[in-house]
């Protein structure tokens, strides 16, 4: 069974995995990282979304073994000493989540979005996301959010 | 001093916690030695089982049990329906786990329990299955021929129902215009975004089910009455749900098989679903034959409407499938005035997974027939589709009304709610831009859609569920707390899935009580903490249960005006309750509310006949349903060339009586109206030929995403309801009703010129394409 070392939300584990463990499960499941749930079985709703090395992947299309010596961070790692992320606030502002389940993943790809666009238009948002699915907020105060997250990240940036 | 809670746009107090992934999803909890479950599912639409092993799953590493449904024939018990409406309706036996015969791909056969789920699934490949194929039904009306397979052994017809009111004969005899159409209300998959999971723990005796469900109250009732476990040794917590628009309105056989399976093993077990098998199993939503006939004078006022549906039960009758299709019963009317109506339904098997509520249950269906008609009488007569519908509808000053289905709507205010609609959506400007466009022959052509709806809210009266042969009726629970410290403390019957009755039912307490918004906590959706409730569909959560909420609040106050009359040494009457804090008038002389809490926990000094405690408990049950109301318009722009719809604009003004959280309401409305508008556009399931799902994965099941929709326009009127002291209607099913004609009449109010006159559901390129192919012919 192939030994992996894989770091997650800044702590270092040493983990056997089956070699068709999927990422999400051995979050979830071996790490007790339950934040990022499950939505679908084909990629498609985003629900597990989460950072390796910096960029959005969806977890549970992912191989443990792929993670081998990679930084991940999920939505349990987002936030600084308690604090939310100005992304999370921006979603609790916009009341921009009803259920909640796909807001992790919503959350991670939002944040991956302004990595690539800073400054995103409403339909780049709205392209932008295309890959994570909700079923609640018909996506109106989702796209609103990100517009307030990238604003204030903005000016995070600006005024040091 | 505290200001006014209700109606104020208050960010949730449920988001911290979903925000930063301290959930408590199901899947995510566990017990100690937790054994994971697995189903082996039918791949066949309809056979017998001639053979069934599991002896090859058992003893593979990390399998601890593997059972069929014959193991669990003697036990299992029949899967309930609860609401067989009409008089007829055969119920068929519905065991959990198949024993002898399947009806529908997907449905459990046999089952694995392992220490985890991809042992679970290795195991599942060593079962061997012998089927004998038997023909599928897929088809409402060959299943309704002689020559169709049966799918159970009475038949193929469930029910028939049948409701005439005023003379039908006489509206359509020498009716100047009649209007006859034939609508296919597609079958749709709810998809919550959370897929179901279950996890039962057992101490030998008594047993803990943690499950996604909207209704723990009702699926504890429903378990004992199926396995036999006696109800007061079952306690059923709904911890967080990830949305369910009816999809988790449901006694499942997974539910009853993991409450028998931890009896069976003695050890806690977990089952969670792929997407895959939510898509097959999950009951599926609407899924009608309308047929529809109108009859009209030449000046458009509707004198009769008929309407013959066939409603596709699927395989089996789960929870309300009966019921859900005659939710419609009193709906197609819908907000129009006519002499005669009359309403019939027949309810079909075929092998496919059962439908039942989908949110708006029977009533967006209703409002699609009807909506469509309206606009089908207006092309007829070559008027305004806003024309006809104002020539129709009952007028503000004329309610109360009782409609010729015999409902009585409360309140309501068509006209103004439309005039704000036209106002904010331009409807003038886009009629003229839409003219220019026909007069350009504009490759891509614009269409304006209307739909003027209302609905039966807040289900609902017992009285009414007595009447029309349900198993239980519509009252709903709420408790308070005034604790010690002076903290509140509410239990609430309603178990949410992302509604935010925290939030609003803090707003509720916080001006009745007149404590802090921040002091108000709200316990939910376990049976323990929970005892009594009705749970949450049919939006009925703020206008039941929110109402048992304030008048339980009502009640504390009652007993803290006698206790501070009582340590006031004055009477009740000389009291008045301001910001928390009664007064004596006239005086300087008062108590807080938080001050009568501590008396009333400490208990020294009680009046007579006064209990410890400042607490209470209602139940409340409405004199009638709310009817919420609204104008829904939509701007498309069709390709002529290609069937490209594109959603141009989108305005809603809705009318939901009194609004406590108006950021609740909106996000209600966004999530109901993408809804309404994915089944116009995207949604489908869709069976082959055998009956084979396939739409089994999001994949294939068209879920629109943030790229595939507009941002909508939303504005309201306001016209309480009068059966609540609250005055409020409830929201969760109005987007998803009005939506789906709106977009749908805007279609084919763009191909109308070209001799379009519908265009089936989903609205897809080719569809469209289609339709506009069968006239260039």
């Amino acid at each position: 069974m192939p030994r992996i070392t894989v770091t997650v939300d800044g702590i270092q584990y040493e983990e056997d995995v089956e070699p068709r463990l999927l990422l999400v499960h051995l979050l979830r499941e071996r790490l007790g990282k339950t934040g990022t749930p499950v939505g679908c079985d084909t990629s498609n709703c985003g629900a597990c979304t989460v950072m390796l090395d910096g960029k959005s992947v969806k977890s549970c299309s992912v191989l443990a073994v792929q993670a081998d010596g990679c930084d991940v961070v999920t939505i349990e790692g987002l936030g600084a000493n308690g604090s939310l992320h100005p992304m999370q606030r921006a979603f609790h502002e916009e009341h921009a989540l009803q259920c909640g389940y796909c807001t992790p993943g919503m959350v991670m790809a939002a944040i991956d979005l302004l990595r690539e666009d800073p400054d995103p238009s409403e339909e780049t948002i709205r392209q932008g996301l295309e890959g994570n699915l909700c079923r609640c907020t018909g996506y109106c105060n989702i796209v609103r959010a990100v517009r307030r997250g990238a604003q204030e990240m903005g000016q995070a940036v600006s005024t040091p | 001093m505290t200001t006014q809670e209700v109606g104020r746009p208050r960010k949730r107090k449920e988001d911290a916690r979903l925000l930063t992934g301290r959930t408590q999803w199901t899947d995510n909890l566990s017990r100690p030695g937790t054994l994971h479950v697995m189903f082996l599912r039918s791949p066949m639409a309809h056979a017998r089982i001639t053979r069934i092993d599991v002896s090859g799953a058992r003893g593979l590493p990390g399998v601890v049990a593997a059972f069929s449904g014959q193991d669990f024939a003697a036990e299992q018990g029949s899967l309930p329906c609860a609401w067989p409406r009409s008089g007829d309706t055969v119920v068929p036996d519905h065991p959990p786990m198949a024993v002898s015969e399947v009806r529908y791909v997907g449905e459990a056969v046999a089952c694995v329990v392992a220490t985890d789920r991809y042992r679970a699934a290795d195991a599942l490949e060593a079962i061997e299955v012998d089927y004998e194929q038997l023909p599928a039904v897929l088809d409402m009306n060959e299943a309704l021929g002689g020559s169709a397979a049966k799918v159970h052994e009475t038949g193929n017809r469930a029910f028939t129902f049948k409701e005439t009111s005023g003379d039908l004969e006489a509206a359509f005899r020498d009716a100047p215009v009649v209007i006859d159409r034939t609508f296919v209300q597609q079958r749709l998959i709810p998809s919550a975004m959370e897929p179901r999971a279950v996890l039962c723990d057992t101490d030998g005796d008594s047993f803990t089910m943690w499950t996604s469900t909207q209704i723990p109250h009702i699926l504890r009732t429903m378990l004992a009455l199926v396995t036999g476990v006696a109800e007061h040794k079952l306690r059923v917590v709904a911890p967080d749900v990830g949305g369910g628009f009816g999809s988790k309105l449901q006694v499942t056989a997974e539910e009853v098989l993991c409450l028998l399976l931890a009896r069976r093993v003695g050890r806690p077990v977990k089952w969670t679903e792929s997407r895959t098998e939510g898509n097959l199993t999950v009951h599926h939503g609407r899924d009608q034959i309308q047929h529809l006939r109108l009859a009209a004078d030449a000046d458009g006022r509707i004198r009769g409407l008929q309407v013959e549906l066939l409603a596709d039960m699927g395989a089996y009758l789960v929870l309300l499938t009966p019921a859900v299709p005659l939710l419609g019963a009193q709906m197609f009317n819908a907000i129009y005035k006519m002499d005669a109506y009359e309403f019939a339904c027949t309810g079909v098997f075929t092998t496919k997974m059962p439908t039942d509520a989908y949110r708006g249950a029977g009533r967006p269906e209703a409002t699609f027939g009807i909506e469509r008609m309206m606009d089908e009488l207006a092309a007829e007569l070559r008027l305004d589709p806003l024309e006809v519908r104002r020539r129709n509808w009952i007028k503000h000053e004329e309610f109360p009304y009782t409609t010729i289905s015999g409902l009585t709507y409360d309140s309501g205010n068509y006209e103004a709610a439309t005039d704000r609609a036209m106002a904010l959506f331009g409807y003038d400007k886009l009629r003229a831009e839409q003219n220019d466009r026909r007069d350009r022959g504009d490759p891509v052509q614009l269409g304006l859609g209307v739909s003027t709806y209302t609905e039966m809210c807040g289900l609902g009266p017992s009285r009414w569920f007595g009447d029309n042969n349900a198993g239980a009726g519509g009252w709903e629970h709420g408790s308070v707390r005034v604790l010690p410290t002076g903290k509140v403390e509410v239990v609430t019957g309603s178990s949410p899935h992302g509604q935010g009755h925290v939030t609003a039912w803090s707003q509720i307490v916080a001006d009745a009580l007149g404590v802090p918004f921040e002091d108000v906590t709200v316990l939910h959706g376990d049976t323990a903490v929970s005892p009594k409730g009705l749970d949450t569909y049919g939006s009925r959560s703020l206008t039941i249960g929110g109402i048992a909420v304030l008048k339980a609040c009502d009640k504390v106050r009652d007993k803290a005006r006698k206790l501070a009359s009582h340590v006031l040494e004055c009477s009740p009457e000389d009291l008045e309750f301001e910001a928390g804090a009664f007064k004596v008038r006239g005086t300087e002389s008062q108590t807080t509310i938080q001050e009568l809490a501590l008396a009333a926990f400490a208990a020294h000094n009680l009046p007579d006949g006064v209990e410890a405690r400042l607490d209470s408990d209602v139940t409340f049950d409405p004199e009638n349903f709310s009817f919420p109301h609204g104008t829904h318009l939509c701007a498309v722009e069709v390709d002529t060339e290609t069937g490209m719809v594109r959603i141009r604009s989108y305005v809603a003004v809705d009318d939901v009586g009194k609004v406590v959280n108006p950021l609740i309401v909106d996000g209600q409305l966004h999530g109901g109206i993408a809804q309404g508008i994915a089944q116009a556009l995207f949604e489908e399931a869709v069976y082959d030929a055998d009956g084979n799902l396939l739409t089994a994965t999001m994949a294939d099941y068209l879920l629109p995403s943030a790229a595939d929709l507009p941002d909508f326009a939303l504005d309201r009127t306001e016209s309480p309801a009068t059966s609540n002291p609250l005055g409020v209607k409830g929201v969760g099913e109005a987007g998803t009703i009005a939506s789906t004609p709106a977009v749908v009449n805007a279609i084919v109010d763009a191909l109308r010129p070209r001799g379009v006159n519908d265009v089936q559901m989903p609205c897809t390129p080719e569809r469209v394409w289609r339709a506009l192919e069968g006239v260039r012919r």
